[in-house]
């Protein structure tokens, strides 16, 4: 893409039209507003199709037009009410209480290792970086069946043991996550805990005290990184929810596209999905900016 | 960031470089058991005793009591598993009538031994780090007894969980969970490899060494030399294409969205985060059932008269690639236009003053200071990108499933090794070659990062940017 510029750039200055710099600028700004618009509406009509569909008369998924002829809101009032087959408030509740629980604990042990790993010096620091470096190397999806036998072994594949099952699988393993907060508080300068270790604080109250608030940004995303994680993930929840009794957002609405589901629960799937989506939506955007915040240096040293 | 251009972060550099390095402890259990008296050496065998002569009463009570419940659980459990871990259980399911009715004996099951085996192995390594740890304590509290006249108290000691040893209380939990969720699993998961655990072994199976390994070679069987060979190729191709691809052109739309003169930059900005912000598996759905052969767009293209039958989008091979490459870039575009305007907005602006004043063009620009900035800035990021391509699950299982699927075949056309792995493992039952395969997605990751990663500068230069 780069090289398609160049020799724009290139062709610019051998024609004496384009050589005047206001009337260049002019033709790259309407090229460049002329891309924009098209890109903007591929990027557009899937998430618009998906919304139309929420609202869609006809329940099935192949419609002779692409938008729907006629519209309704019966989808969204069934999905709450017509809850025998697929539980889809349930399910909700179900995902939300597992979210906030293990987004709590992630938050924490990748808070811990983040700081251990870049304020604290000892021995085994840089073997443990390496460790988990490896450990990621190994495909995660490898260990979902084992991980299903070992909560087996430890008896949580049953009623309320599947919720705790999920919390543990989606928070316990969080410290090996510690690479992007680690290197924010890099960014923060030393001096912040030498000063309050002059001042008499420990390294649990440097930590509580000074470099939390400075970490705001970032824990943010973390919090909400963590939060999503159980609304997003598929395959884990996949091998350890067996029933239907226990299912997380994204297994209901993963099996209301099955082939006996589908055609009947097509348009309910597109509510759902808008449902889902709403919220995820506005806290991922909130994320961003505290992303964004994060990355753009707020520490004033 | 203006920290990078300011002499101070080197000087701190070397500084912390210093401060990096940690003399090795003087309490090894080699100097134990050299200069330790009777109680430090009495404490390899019981542990504890050391701690609890010199009136350190919680610790070495909780030292023994570690031991105890060790040695108990080994008694109990432990050697019988261990046991099991090498014959893997060989009573088969049994049923005998009694009075009419039908007793079953369920057997054994392997996987469960194998599982309990694993964990005692991994339970007995853990105890002795504990224990060569609690060996120097006590030769600990014998030099200091020596040399200060005192030893730390319960207090002193835990005065240092919250100060000086701060990491040891703060990692913890977090270890123990890695351990078991992460480091347990992996390890069971390798041992697989190595057994006949696959779906004509369902209950019970054995050790049968590299055999698996072979497979990878074979001519016939659910996994032979030439799918496996195909496969990685596709999944090399995949990840390359997915994480350039989308370099590229995010790195472009961000610099046409960061021009000057683009109006309503916030509103392009949020068009495209837009995609990011509806949850993966639901946009990947939506597409997969809008590419369908009767699905919405081949249906509209009929209607306006473009095409006479529908696009084979996930039907024909080469169509299925593409497709899953394009609908990636849909995908993964916004999250790189997220990272670069961030970093964009940071290159010092200065420079770029300084580079117009020398009258460099906006290539020279671009090649030699926007460049070289994002790419030290975000090799880190390209190579996580790289690996999370490689294992990019969801999009392959969720947009095509891996389809099309040639007849007799196990992986189909658009299957990474680690969608091949999840359709060996869960749905056909062979742990085992599920194993190898992600043994083999293990080397050629870690080949790829340790080669690019080692030499990046942001692995080199820790602390480069305080």
């Amino acid at each position: 893409m780069s090289q398609a510029t160049q020799s724009a750039t290139v062709k610019a200055e051998s024609n004496p039209f384009l050589h005047d710099q206001r009337k260049r600028r002019i033709v790259g700004d309407v090229l460049s507003h002329l891309l924009l618009v098209v890109l903007a509406v591929i990027w557009i009509i899937p998430i618009a199709w998906v919304v139309m569909e929420s609202f869609n008369a006809n329940p099935g998924p192949y419609n002779p037009s692409f938008f729907p002829e006629e519209y309704t809101l019966d989808n969204y009032i069934q999905l709450f009410t017509d809850t025998h087959i697929l539980n889809f408030p349930k399910m909700f509740m179900h995902t939300f209480i597992i979210a906030v629980i293990s987004c709590l604990i992630n938050v924490f042990f990748v808070l811990c290792v983040a700081f251990s790993m870049s304020r604290l010096r000892f021995r085994f620091r840089k073997s443990f970086m390496n460790v988990v470096l490896v450990l990621g190397m190994f495909p995660n999806i490898m260990s979902v069946v084992v991980i299903y036998f070992i909560l087996k072994s430890l008896g949580l594949t049953q009623g309320i043991g599947v919720t705790v099952a999920l919390i543990l699988v989606y928070s316990a393993g969080a410290g090996a996550g510690f690479y992007v907060m680690k290197g924010y508080m890099d960014t923060i300068p030393m001096s912040l805990d030498e000063a309050a270790a002059l001042d008499g604080c420990t390294r649990w109250q440097t930590f509580r005290l000074i470099i939390l608030p400075v970490c705001k940004p970032m824990l943010v995303y973390q919090a909400l990184t963590a939060f999503l994680g159980p609304w997003l993930d598929f395959v884990m929840a996949k091998a350890i929810c067996r029933t239907q009794d226990n299912y997380t957002v994204a297994l209901g609405l993963y099996q209301m596209l099955s082939r006996e589901y589908l055609n009947s629960w097509f348009a309910r799937f597109a509510a759902a999905a808008v449902i889902i989506a709403i919220p995820i939506a506005i806290l991922t955007i909130v994320m961003q900016r505290y992303y964004q915040e994060a990355m753009s240096g707020a520490v004033k040293g | 960031m203006e920290a990078t251009v300011s002499p101070r972060p080197a000087k701190r550099g070397l500084i912390r470089r210093k401060t990096d390095y940690i003399p090795p402890s003087r309490y090894t259990l080699r100097a134990a058991a050299k200069d330790g008296d009777a109680l430090t050496r009495l404490s390899f065998l019981i542990l504890g005793a050391g701690n609890l002569a010199r009136k350190q009463i919680v610790k070495g009570l909780l030292f023994l009591a570690v031991e105890i419940a060790y040695i108990v659980y080994m008694a109990t459990v432990g050697v019988g598993s261990l046991g099991t871990l090498v014959s893997l259980g060989s009573r088969t399911q049994t049923r005998q009538k009694i009075d009419g009715y039908w007793y079953y004996d369920a057997g054994d099951n392997s996987v469960l031994l194998l599982t309990a085996g694993v964990a005692t192995v991994f339970i007995t390594v853990l105890f002795v780090v504990f224990w060569s740890y609690a060996v120097r304590s006590a030769h600990k509290a014998q030099v200091l007894q020596r040399e200060t006249g005192a030893v730390p108290t319960l207090l002193d000691d835990w005065r240092n969980l919250t100060d000086r040893n701060a990491q040891v209380s703060m990692m913890f939990l977090p270890v123990v969970g890695i351990l078991v969720f992460t480091v347990l699993p992996t390890l069971i998961m390798i041992c697989i490899a190595f057994t006949s655990y696959d779906s004509d072994h369902v209950l019970l199976f054995d050790w049968v060494g590299f055999k698996n390994f072979g497979s990878l070679f074979a001519e016939t069987g659910a996994v032979t030399a030439n799918q496996f060979v195909r496969v990685l190729g596709w999944t090399l191709i995949w990840a390359i294409f997915a994480t350039f691809l989308n370099f590229f052109f995010g790195l472009f739309l961000a610099m046409i969205i960061n021009r000057k003169t683009t109006r309503f930059k916030g509103m392009w900005r949020s068009i495209f985060s837009l995609s990011m912000a509806v949850p993966q598996f639901v946009s990947l759905l939506a597409i997969n059932q809008m590419l369908q052969p009767e699905g919405a767009i081949n249906s509209t293209l009929e209607s306006w008269g473009w095409i006479t039958e529908p696009l084979p989008f996930f039907t024909d091979p080469t169509w299925a690639r593409v497709t899953v490459i394009v609908v990636n870039l849909w995908i993964g575009i916004p999250f790189t236009i997220m990272q670069i305007t961030g970093i964009l907005q940071n290159i010092p602006a200065d420079q770029y003053e300084a580079a117009r004043i020398d009258g460099a063009n906006w290539w020279q620009t671009f090649t030699r200071i926007t460049m070289p900035y994002l790419v030290f800035v975000l090799t880190p990021y390209l190579i996580t990108t790289f690996t999370g391509n490689v294992n990019n699950f969801n999009v392959i299982y969720l947009l095509s499933g891996g389809n099309p699927t040639a007849v007799g075949d196990t992986a189909g056309s658009t299957d990474l090794l680690i969608t091949w792995l999840y359709k060996l493992t869960v749905d056909r039952g062979d742990y085992n070659l599920g194993g190898v395969i992600g043994i083999f997605t293990f080397v050629v990751l870690a080949i790829v990062s340790l080669i690019t990663y080692r030499s990046s500068g942001s692995y080199k230069n820790e602390g480069g940017f305080r």
